[in-house]
């Protein structure tokens, strides 16, 4: 039973790595701006769009597609935050959900339009595929590859979050935008740069997540949700929040599922909502 | 005074053209699931409507024939009956078709017996769905019909214990008890079982509580889609090897998605289906041929449902000369048995449901290949779980 | 500076204020007029039109909470679907008389209301919503475990509806279905209207403005909360039972994400806290699906995700608050 455990928290903290990669970007410039970005898990799915017309349609390595999934969702918010999202900075929250929302129904339907509804296959290269044993306990390779990724990936952000000037600006507009904006800093350049970022990171997500996941135009809708508990139970504008209720919730799924399958998919919500009510903010929230 | 003379005229004329036109035409109504999480299978359904309408052209009995689809956007039982009841009321159908998912098609079974009309299931398979109308057809399957051979043969092949894995819903019940009561009634021992999340299912916690029991065998059911690879993968990541614990299932599991995604790890899982693409005779060769020439991919059992289902409206009017009534066209396809691309399939008198052979199917490398081969099958199954309504 | 004459007072009291809200304008009778036009216009549309009249009735429920106390739902769907189940059950194992039906409904979905209520009148902003997401979510788990009370995936089987007051049958062309939801809605509208226009309306809407300053005005906060909550969970409640009755059929998704998600949209693209706006943004957002599935059923995605974009840009607090900015300016002009 020991040995199972270790095997279900393994598998549990790789897919919370996954939920990781999706949702930090919204916590962050949630906590940034204020800005409810509904569309985030849209572009989650361009990402991994991206990766299925490389490899599928150009042959191209799964490894070599992953920087492009990442630049091709940071270019498009870019772009986006330009012509549309910038207006709405000052509007109502409902107007910004309806707007991303709106966003969001559209990316499904030019998915569905270029690729057809149908799933995409999407084979791994053979050195990410199957499962090695260490010790006795099997790992499935794939998942070790995905926490990797993202433990290099939360060591590089926390990094410059820390120790560069840009991350001293992003933490000092998420702390208090005001007092930010009357220090000089530039904090609408800092948003953009952050939200591109956060983008880019969930293109890289959706791009991951085709081999556990899979990919269709439903994509942008069905895994908000799991984004939307990540960043509320972690709290907005931190990263380390993000991480913890990631890990969190993908072991208590993982192990809820293992332990107790009846519970099946209740004892993730159970377990957020009690998280929320002892802790409204969020487990590393600020208000 | 004149102009309101020809207006007259020309409006008698018109209703006259109109009528004479309407009784000229059958018109039938498409009610599928064309956008949301299903609108791929809906789409396969509805290709293979269109490729049998093109080569056997639009008119029947000497009418014509005039198709409405209507999109139901998933399972929204208020939406399809509602489309049926506007699709009667408004468009004056006289045929409804199509029903992929089974919360609708007994929303339209509802419709289809207040209004005495011709209804033609063509995927939903829940078994109970062809007693809500007396009017109703199906031409696809019911669930228990290819999961209730797969457990009488898995224990004639030689299983004794088997772990059953299925999803927390409608058809994963119907699949896992169908299987688990004719695997047991040939004298076979379930050794656990496990109902895993519908929705978003992370399957190496189930997987890792099948393994911990060390089984001879693993019955899986999980809905098409995304989630077929996905369990694929998670037994190769614990380390269970289809070739060493058989892996049983419905064959939708191995369908030509999954295969492609799978790959090598679905080598040796056996499955039990009504329908595949690879079937080895001459009709369903041409069958896929011309599948691939117009739409560039394979056909796979939505598409059949939908092909069939055509082939039962076309006979069915033939042999009633274009008469649309219910009654008559109901009584025309009751009995009626004909070749489909999938193998000899009739429609059971006393239950309007779908008579046809269930193949054993093994994934294998053919040719480079990976596919679904057939080496044995079952012939003539019923419906068990209606067969069992009447005896009681 | 103007004298402060007795007759300035007087017409400046909230008193005076309730009473001029409360009067009804030309354009609100015109509306409700117009709701009859179907049955002579569009005939063939009756079941569309009932479908409307119930979703506007949810997306009225909605609009208490959100429009008028500030409370974002996003797991609203939950009370839609009690109240649809328990008049299917009702109808199933009981009796087929929609009255009593819908009247078990609301009851149901209103005492789980209350009980909930307590919970949500202690949180805001993002852990609101998230909480009320979590609680629709688990009923949505739940009524799926307890298949042999729901019916799981395949639906509630067995519903059927008697006459109401024995003479009005449920018929195919939805006569009967659209004349009870309007009048059902009709008269959850006039409850609606009351409360809104009544001192605990305005207090609401200060809740809404400013929580932490109400209960220092002496304004029992979260008591209210509570109370607008459990009569919203109540009028949706009756909207799902009607639902249930009309179509004689329930099934998961009465509970789901998507309808609650969908409610929300509708209100918010209707303008929200103008009690109108549930009813108009559920007419819009259902023709415009009916109408846009129809032709590219693949594709309908596409053209409610632009109006919904093209609402923003241009109608901010939606077509209704759209539409009041610009017969201000125009009245101004």
């Amino acid at each position: 039973m020991i040995g199972s455990l270790f095997g279900v928290l393994f598998d549990g903290f790789a897919y919370g790595m996954l939920l990781f990669l999706l949702s930090v970007g919204l916590s962050v410039t949630l906590g940034m701006m204020n800005f409810v970005n509904l569309a985030h898990c849209a572009f989650a799915m361009l990402g991994g769009y991206v990766t299925v017309t490389l490899m599928n349609g150009l042959g191209w390595p799964f490894l070599a597609t992953l920087p492009f999934a990442f630049l091709g969702a940071a270019l498009l918010s870019i772009l986006f935050e330009r012509v549309l999202y910038r207006r709405l900075y000052r509007a109502s929250e409902l107007d910004q959900v309806l707007l991303t929302i709106g966003i969001a129904f559209v990316s499904v339907a030019v998915a569905a339009y270029i690729y057809g509804t149908v799933q995409q296959p999407v084979q791994m290269p053979a050195y990410l595929r199957g499962s090695i044993t260490i010790l006795g306990h099997t790992f499935g390779v794939y998942r070790l590859f995905l926490i990797a990724t993202s433990l290099v990936i939360t060591l590089l952000l926390v990094a410059a979050l820390e120790y560069t000037r840009f991350g001293a600006q992003v933490r000092a507009a998420v702390d208090n935008q005001r007092m930010a904006r009357g220090l000089g800093i530039n904090v609408d350049g800092a948003f953009a740069l952050t939200f591109a970022l956060g983008s880019g990171l969930a293109g890289l997500g959706g791009a991951l997540a085709i081999n556990i996941v899979g990919l269709d135009p439903a994509f942008a809708f069905t895994y908000l949700i799991y984004v939307l508990i990540v960043v509320s139970v972690g709290g907005l504008g931190s990263i380390g929040g993000s991480f913890v209720a990631a890990t969190l919730i993908g072991i208590s799924d993982v192990a809820g599922k293992y332990y107790v399958p009846q519970l099946g998919a209740f004892l993730m919500y159970l377990v957020m909502i009690v998280l929320l009510m002892w802790r409204p903010a969020g487990l590393f929230g600020r208000r | 005074m004149r102009k309101t003379l020809i207006a007259l005229c020309g409006a008698v004329a018109a209703m006259f053209a109109a009528s004479a036109a309407s009784a000229q035409t059958v018109k039938i109504g498409i009610i599928l699931p064309y956008s949301g999480q299903f609108a791929d299978a809906a789409t396969q359904l509805d290709n293979a409507i269109k490729l049998y309408v093109k080569q056997h052209g639009d008119t029947v009995a000497g009418k014509k024939l005039e198709f409405i689809r209507k999109d139901t956007g998933g399972i929204a039982p208020d939406v399809a009956k509602r489309l049926a009841q506007e699709l009667i009321v408004r468009d004056k159908v006289d045929i409804l078709a199509g029903f992929l998912l089974t919360p609708n098609a007994l929303a339209g079974g509802d419709i289809s017996n207040e209004a005495k009309k011709f209804m033609v299931v063509m995927n939903a398979a829940t078994a109970i769905i062809t007693t809500k109308s007396p009017y109703m057809v199906r031409t696809s399957l019911t669930t228990p019909q290819v999961n209730a051979p797969l457990g009488t043969w898995a224990y004639k092949s030689g299983i004794r214990k088997v772990y059953t894995m299925a999803s927390d819903y409608g058809p994963g019940l119907d699949a896992e008890g169908a299987f688990s009561g004719a695997f047991k009634a040939a004298g076979g021992e379930v050794i656990g079982t496990v109902k895993m999340a519908v929705a978003n299912p992370d399957f190496s916690a189930y997987v890792q509580r099948a393994k911990d029991l060390n089984p001879e065998s693993i019955y899986v059911f999980v809905p098409g889609g995304a989630q077929p690879p996905a369990f694929g993968k998670a037994l190769a990541e614990r380390g269970i090897d289809p070739k060493k614990i058989k892996v049983l299932g419905q064959g939708e599991i191995t369908d030509d998605a999954a295969l492609k995604s799978m790959g090598d790890l679905a080598l040796g899982v056996i499955t039990a289906f009504h329908y595949d693409p690879n079937h080895q005779s001459a009709m369903n060769k041409k069958f896929v041929a011309d599948y691939n020439a117009d739409y560039h991919r394979n056909p796979d059992f939505f598409s059949i449902g939908g092909w069939d289902g055509m082939h039962a409206i076309y006979e069915s009017l033939k042999k009633t000369s274009g008469n649309t009534d219910g009654e008559k066209l109901i009584g025309a396809v009751k009995g009626m048995a004909w070749e489909s691309p999938r193998g000899p399939i009739s429609i059971d008198p006393e239950t309007r449901d779908i008579i046809q052979t269930v193949y054993i199917r093994r994934v294998e490398k053919v040719d480079g290949k990976i596919v679904n081969v057939e080496f044995d099958k079952v012939e003539n199954v019923k419906d068990p779980v209606k067969a069992k309504m009447k005896t009681n | 500076m103007s004298a402060i004459t007795a007759q300035n007072t007087a017409q400046n009291t909230p008193q005076a204020y309730l009473r001029a809200q409360a009067r009804w304008t030309p354009v609100e009778i015109a509306f409700w007029l117009a709701t009859l036009a179907p049955y002579w216009l569009f005939p063939d549309y009756l079941s569309l039109a009932s479908q409307i009249a119930i979703t506007a009735l949810f997306a009225l429920s909605l609009d208490l909470i959100l429009g008028y106390a500030g409370i974002v739902s996003l797991g609203h769907a939950a009370f839609f679907g009690l109240g649809a189940y328990t008049a299917g059950l009702v109808s199933k194992h009981i009796w087929g008389e929609p009255i009593s039906g819908l009247i078990a409904g609301a009851l149901v979905a209103g005492i789980v209301g209350y009980a909930a209520s307590f919970i949500i009148a202690r949180f805001r902003h993002l852990a609101l919503i998230m909480i009320t997401l979590g609680m629709g979510l688990l009923l949505t788990e739940l009524a799926n475990s307890m298949h042999w009370l729901t019916g799981g995936n395949d639906g509630l089987q067995g519903v059927k509806m008697w006459p109401i007051l024995a003479s009005f049958r449920f018929d195919l062309f939805g006569r009967t279905a659209y004349g009870y939801s309007l009048i059902v809605l009709f008269l959850a509208f006039l409850v609606a209207r009351r409360i809104t226009n009544s001192p605990f309306g305005l207090s609401l809407r200060g809740i809404r403005e400013n929580a932490i300053r109400m209960p220092a005005l002496g304004a029992a906060s979260r008591a209210h909360i509570r109370t607008i909550y459990t009569i919203s969970a109540v009028m949706a409640g009756i909207a799902g039972g009607l639902l249930a009755q009309t179509t004689e059929t329930v099934s998961l998704e009465v509970l789901g994400f998507q309808r609650s998600a969908d409610v929300l949209v509708i209100l918010i693209l209707g303008g929200t806290g103008r009690l109108y706006g549930g009813l108009v943004g559920a007419i819009v957002f259902m023709v415009a699906r009916d109408q846009f599935s129809g032709n590219t059923p693949q594709f309908w995605y596409f053209w409610i995700g632009t109006l919904l974009i093209l609402v923003v840009m241009f109608l901010p607090n939606g077509i209704l608050g759209g539409l009041a900015r610009l017969t201000e300016r125009w009245r101004r002009a």
